[in-house]
This record gives C-alpha cells, sequence and structure tokens, in this order.
C-alpha cells in the first residue's frame, strides 16, 4: 500500500449537478443514446480511449501509467426502466407497453416525457367515476391504462416512441429524489473514479446499455475488454421499512444509510469471494460504512461479466434505493459518498495479489 | 468404490464455494497427469493423452458443486434466515439439518402454518443453530452451508446428500485411472456452480474448445412410481436423448449405444423432461460442439438422501471408459 496520502472523494456540487443532469435526461433501455452523449463529454477531458460498440455500449480506457498494470473492469448501465408507445387511441392517447421492471400498480397517474421531443404527457386508467364498482377495487392492468398526451397530442407520437418517467432531480439535505437513480448513480460514480484512478491500474469503464431487459450490453461489452476482474457499480432497492405487525423485518436486502452494498449472490452470480473478502477488508481498513446485501433475488451486470470467455472473477457494489423501478426512487448522498470512497480505496489497494489463489 | 463416494458425498461444498471438494478430488487424480489447473471460476482441469490423428479433443465434464443455502439475515432471536444455492425443494426442509462451512451446525424448521397441509416457500423457514440471541449466533450473512447427512450403505444400494453429481465425480475418477492408450486428448472438468445454471463449465468449455463433450450426471428415477419415460435403478447408464437444455447429437447418442451393445454394458435411453446438465453449456460453446451425456439413475433427487446403485456407478465406469479409449466416429 502507498504511504501517500490517500485520495479522499466528496459528493459535491460538481457531483450533484452531474447527477441531476444525467438523472434528468432520458435513456431508456434501448435508447440510451442521450445518456451516452453526456457521459462521453463529461469524461473525454481525463480518459485515453473512447469507443463506441455495435450495441451502444461507451467503452471508456484510462490507461496505467505504471508497468505490469493490474487490468479492471468497472462496469455501469446507463439504461432506465420505462415505456413505449404501441398504437394510438384516439385523441392524444396511447396504448404503451413497459421497456424493463416495472411495478404496475404503480404506473397510474405518473407523469412521463414522450419521444425525441419530449412530449408531455400522463399514465392514466379509465376514469374513477366511470368505473364498476368490483374496478375500483381491484389493481389496475396495464391494458386499461393510457398515456395522454392531451387533445393536441393526436398524431404526435408514434409506435416505438420511447417514453421515461418526467421526475425532475431534487436534493433536500442528505436526499435525492430522481427517477432512474438505478443506474444514473453507478454511472456518476464511475465517471468519478475515471478521474482520479491510480496509476498501476489499467481502469476499463464500460457505461453498458440493455441491463434492464437482461444484462444484454454488458456481454458484449466485457467480451471486448476481457479484463482480470470486474466490479458492477450499481443501485438496489432498500426494503428497510419497519414491519406494520411490529416483527423484525427480515427481507429488507439493504438499508438507506448503511452505505455500500456489497454483494455476496444474487439470482444470477455467486460474487468471488477473494473479491467479497478484498472490499470488506478495505472498507474496515479505511473505516468506510458499508453492508452486505441480502443473498437472494435480483442481480446487476456482473451476471453477465463472470461468465466472458473463460471467466472473470466478479462482484458488484450498489448504492441503497427506496423505491427502485418507479417514477422517484430515493438515495442518501452519504451513501453514494460512501460507495464512491469505497471504490477508490479499493482501486487503490488493488494489486494481482488478490487473486492469488484458487477462487474459494 | 463405496469408499471413494463417502468421502466425496460427505464433503462440504455448495455451489459458488467448492474449494474443499476441489481438494479432495484433486488429492484423488494428482498422480494421473501433469498437466492440472483451476480457472476463474474454480473449474478442476485435468488433461490426460494426446490428440493422435483421428483423435478428438473430449471435455468430459461432472460438477463439483451441491445444492446448499446461504444465510440471508440473522435474527434478534437467534434464528437464522436464508436463500437457496441451486434448486431446494421446500419439502425437504422441515427437520433436515444443515452444516455450514465454518463448522456450524443447524436444523430447518419454518414459522408457524396457516395451513398444515401446505408446504411453505424457502422464505417462511428458519434455521436453528441453538442460538439465544442474535449476539451469540456463529453465523452472519453470506455464510454458507449443505445438508447435513452420512453416507449410509444399503448393500446393492447406497444412500447420500450430493449425490447429484458426487457420484459421477466418483465414476469420473474411477474412469481416469482406468485410461489406457487412448487415441484422444482428453479434458476432465470437474466443474463449478453447474447447480446455479451450469456456469463452470460454460467458461471452461470456451477455454479448452473442445471437438465433443460429454457430462456425467445424474437423472431423476421414479421407478418406483411407475412413471412411463422414467430410468429404473438397477439397469444401468442412462444414454442421453434429450432434456429440457439440450438435444444430444444423435450421433453421440448412435456412437454410446454401440459402445455399450460391444462391450456388452446394459444401457437405458434417457428422454427427460425436468432439469439439464453441463453438456447444455458444451454444445454451444462458441461455435458449437456435438454433445451428449451419460446419466446415473438416482432416486430423490435434491433430497438430503439420495439413492444410487452401485451396480448403475460400476457399469458407468466401464461403459464411459469403453468410449474414451477407443477410436470414436461419428
Amino acid at each position: 500500500m502507498s504511504p501517500q496520502t490517500k485520495q479522499v472523494l466528496n459528493v459535491g456540487k460538481a457531483q450533484l449537478d452531474l447527477l441531476e443532469e444525467l438523472t434528468n435526461a432520458n435513456g431508456v433501455s434501448g435508447n440510451e443514446i442521450e445518456i451516452r452523449e453526456i457521459i462521453r463529454k463529461k469524461v473525454a477531458p481525463f480518459v485515453d480511449e473512447i469507443n463506441v460498440d455495435g450495441m451502444g455500449n461507451l467503452l471508456v480506457i484510462k490507461h496505467a501509467k505504471k508497468p505490469n498494470a493490474i487490468k479492471v473492469m468497472l462496469d455501469a448501465h446507463m439504461d432506465e426502466v420505462g415505456f413505449m408507445i404501441v398504437e394510438e387511441d384516439g385523441d392524444g392517447l396511447y396504448e404503451f407497453e413497459h421497456v424493463g421492471g416495472g411495478d404496475e400498480r404503480q404506473f397510474v397517474s405518473k407523469p412521463v416525457s414522450v419521444g425525441s421531443q419530449k412530449l408531455p404527457g400522463v399514465i392514466g386508467s379509465k376514469p374513477i367515476h366511470l368505473a364498476s364498482e368490483d374496478e375500483m377495487n381491484a389493481v389496475i392492468s396495464q391494458q386499461g391504462m393510457r398515456i395522454d398526451l392531451g387533445p393536441a397530442g393526436k398524431g404526435k407520437a408514434k409506435r416505438g416512441d420511447y417514453a421515461a418517467y418526467a421526475t425532475k432531480f431534487i436534493r433536500s439535505g442528505d436526499a435525492i429524489f430522481a427517477k432512474a437513480l438505478d443506474n444514473r448513480l453507478g454511472c456518476a460514480t464511475l465517471i468519478e473514479l475515471l478521474k482520479t484512478a491510480p496509476e498501476h491500474v489499467e481502469l476499463l469503464a464500460a457505461f453498458t446499455v440493455q441491463e434492464e431487459i437482461g444484462l444484454r450490453g454488458a456481454k458484449v461489452a466485457a467480451y471486448d475488454f476481457y479484463p482480470q476482474l470486474a466490479i458492477a457499480v450499481d443501485s438496489t432497492p432498500a426494503f428497510d421499512f419497519e414491519r406494520p405487525d411490529g416483527n423484525e423485518n427480515t427481507q429488507y436486502n439493504c438499508k438507506l444509510g448503511g452505505g455500500p452494498a456489497i454483494y455476496i449472490a444474487d439470482r444470477g452470480t455467486l460474487s468471488d469471494p477473494r473479491l467479497i473478502r478484498f472490499l470488506t477488508e478495505v472498507a474496515e481498513e479505511n473505516k468506510i460504512n458499508y453492508q452486505y446485501r441480502q443473498p437472494g433475488g435480483g442481480g446487476t451486470d456482473a451476471g453477465a461479466l463472470h461468465l466472458t470467455r473463460g471467466g472473470v472473477p466478479s462482484v458488484s457494489v450498489s448504492v441503497p434505493g427506496r423505491y427502485a423501478h418507479t417514477a422517484v426512487m430515493l438515495a442518501r448522498i452519504s451513501d453514494w459518498q460512501d460507495t464512491l470512497n469505497l471504490l477508490q480505496q479499493a482501486l487503490e489497494a488493488l494489486t494481482p495479489e488478490i487473486l492469488s489463489g484458487d477462487r474459494a | 468404490m463405496k469408499t471413494l463416494l463417502k468421502k466425496l458425498t460427505e464433503t462440504a461444498s455448495p455451489s459458488g464455494y467448492e474449494s474443499a471438494i476441489r481438494e479432495v478430488i484433486r488429492a484423488e487424480i494428482s498422480s494421473l497427469s501433469t498437466n492440472i489447473k483451476v480457472d476463474a471460476l474454480g473449474n478442476l482441469i485435468v488433461t490426460m493423452g494426446k490428440k493422435t490423428d483421428n483423435g478428438l479433443r473430449v471435455m468430459i465434464a461432472a460438477h463439483m458443486d451441491e445444492i446448499g443455502v446461504i444465510v440471508s439475515h440473522v435474527e434478534q432471536t437467534g434464528l437464522v434466515r436464508f436463500s437457496n444455492l441451486g434448486t431446494i425443494l421446500p419439502q425437504y426442509l422441515a427437520g433436515s439439518r444443515v452444516v455450514f462451512l465454518n463448522g456450524t451446525r443447524g436444523v430447518i424448521n419454518h414459522d408457524l402454518p396457516d395451513d398444515l397441509h401446505k408446504i411453505m416457500p424457502l422464505n417462511k423457514h428458519f434455521i436453528d443453530v441453538g442460538a439465544t440471541s442474535g449476539k451469540d449466533c456463529p453465523l452472519k450473512i453470506g455464510d454458507v452451508g449443505v445438508f447435513d447427512r452420512s453416507f449410509v450403505d444399503l448393500g446393492k444400494r447406497v444412500s447420500a446428500k450430493s449425490m447429484d453429481d458426487r457420484v459421477a465425480c466418483a465414476v469420473m475418477i474411477e474412469t481416469m485411472k482406468i485410461i489406457k492408450n487412448s487415441p484422444h486428448e482428453l479434458v476432465f472438468v470437474f466443474s463449478t456452480q453447474e447447480e446455479v445454471q451450469c456456469k463452470g463449465a460454460t467458461t471452461a468449455a470456451y477455454e479448452i474448445e473442445p471437438d465433443l463433450g460429454i457430462a456425467v450426471d445424474v437423472t431423476p428415477s421414479l421407478d418406483i412410481l411407475g412413471i412411463k419415460m422414467q430410468v429404473d435403478l438397477g439397469k444401468g447408464p442412462a444414454i442421453k436423448v434429450r432434456d429440457m437444455g439440450m438435444m444430444s447429437d444423435p450421433r453421440v447418442v448412435s456412437w454410446m449405444e454401440s459402445t455399450a451393445k460391444k462391450n456388452k454394458i446394459a444401457y437405458q435411453l434417457e428422454v427427460l423432461d425436468v432439469g439439464t446438465t453441463d453438456a447444455k453449456a458444451m454444445q454451444i460453446s462458441k461455435a458449437g460442439l456435438p454433445s451428449g451425456a451419460l446419466s446415473i439413475p438416482c432416486r430423490y433427487v435434491h433430497s438430503p438422501s439420495e439413492v444410487v446403485d452401485m451396480d448403475d456407478v460400476q457399469a458407468t465406469v466401464n461403459l464411459l471408459s469403453a468410449l474414451l479409449n477407443n477410436p470414436i466416429s461419428l
């Protein structure tokens, strides 16, 4: 470990402005162009290579300045969950499909932004005063919903147009309210880490597409980079409320205020135990607040990364966020800052010896 | 072979955490080859022989991992909540015992059911390790464990947890010991993480680039229930025709059948409607390769007490070695 003063990262105005720009922009899975261009402009001054591959992944390299560098891939997906216009239903009403996971029960009444012109609309359903008593008590299904662009919206949107939630970023004390914190937080994190990358690391940063619909960009990006190890940086749901029945909440996944969530196992990946141990040691040594995400469901780009070619030792780290895949997510600036510092210190402490010995 | 099988099945190594079984297997085969390596996902890869003019590079895979549990939460009460590594069937949980890699032992039971006749899902079960509170619980989030069940010798048949797929590992080890003058380059892979979608075999096949892939696994046998298309215990190895992940190359099936007939080894044909094996991953690796599988019939798969017939096990060794020791023309 280098005896120099360690780099401490702070989330200040520049970082929050960046996150605001990223979350307010629209990049539903399959249409990440706007996000990619924001990121490309931001990183260009301090990286060595920038490429966009056949799927639209933004592949960025910051070369090491020392020999025998370890090749590390950091991965953050650019896409967010959203909607796609299917058919006009008259007078500015449009049938739609959702893109990526989403809770149908939470669609109705949400403002959306449609197409490249960002037409304002709202997701509505049959007006309540026209619904029967049965319909009033049932969960509204997506079939009965429409994106309403208002009467002036007639003919303005077409099949295949993407729509995103129209939420605008708000900061309130330690809290951030925004759409797509999953995973603009990851993107913003990678951008910061590219600025301060240590000299003994060959840093391969992949801003990927289409994670939300099956880790599609990551598979391709990792094939190209084929690193010695990979870290997926994402955001994961916090179901951390108290239970109404007073019993202990045993399925919180992770907690707001608990710091970066290190993944042990999710539905797609069994993290490399050497990397779990390594990140834990880095957090403990630097007294950085951290937690383990509960093993169980969910997934990140690591699900594709670790199966690349002959295999890549991988782990994921996420910033906790409430209300994932809805119109407004909630995260804490302190959790994000702890995530930044954990990953910065991890990069600084990284040596090829971390992977010596067998996997587990 | 019972001694070997006892040693293998009584080792605790769930998906993702295979180091213990890797070392047990390594000790068994280390004298058989100088080309032994462990890759990024922990696969143990042993290469024997050189490819002659008409020879093939054959990848033979048996997975080392077993299904298991992983701690998701330690309650204030000291009870431990868990998630699954691989397919854990809830009906086998209540009353079962588990052992964790740190030595902790525990018993599984579940929350009070609304309906005593309904099987509860995994998240309503917990593990009791005898702790009186979360503070004196020797487990923490992420700790992994397996069913705690010792090997029992029933005579012609034997029972243990993790027959899936330790019996195939035993078959592979015994086959490796009698490989002699094979015209092929034989790459034996003791693979990892098969129970969580054949991960080890995927990356191993990519690096190995085999010409032909054979998986050795167990196949469910419910012969006592008289279900059609089930393979039976005691009727020999099953040559897999298809499962839910893979259609065996018909040439591979014919080759296996004709070899069995030539060597007077009784065999069965297997058409399976649940599950798959490492052969699925091998078949679609890179530009693809002909693949098939040999299965050892096994009762009560994924239960803590799986049952196999030792004559089937020996016959599988005989068939596998006959396949690998001789020229192959597909």
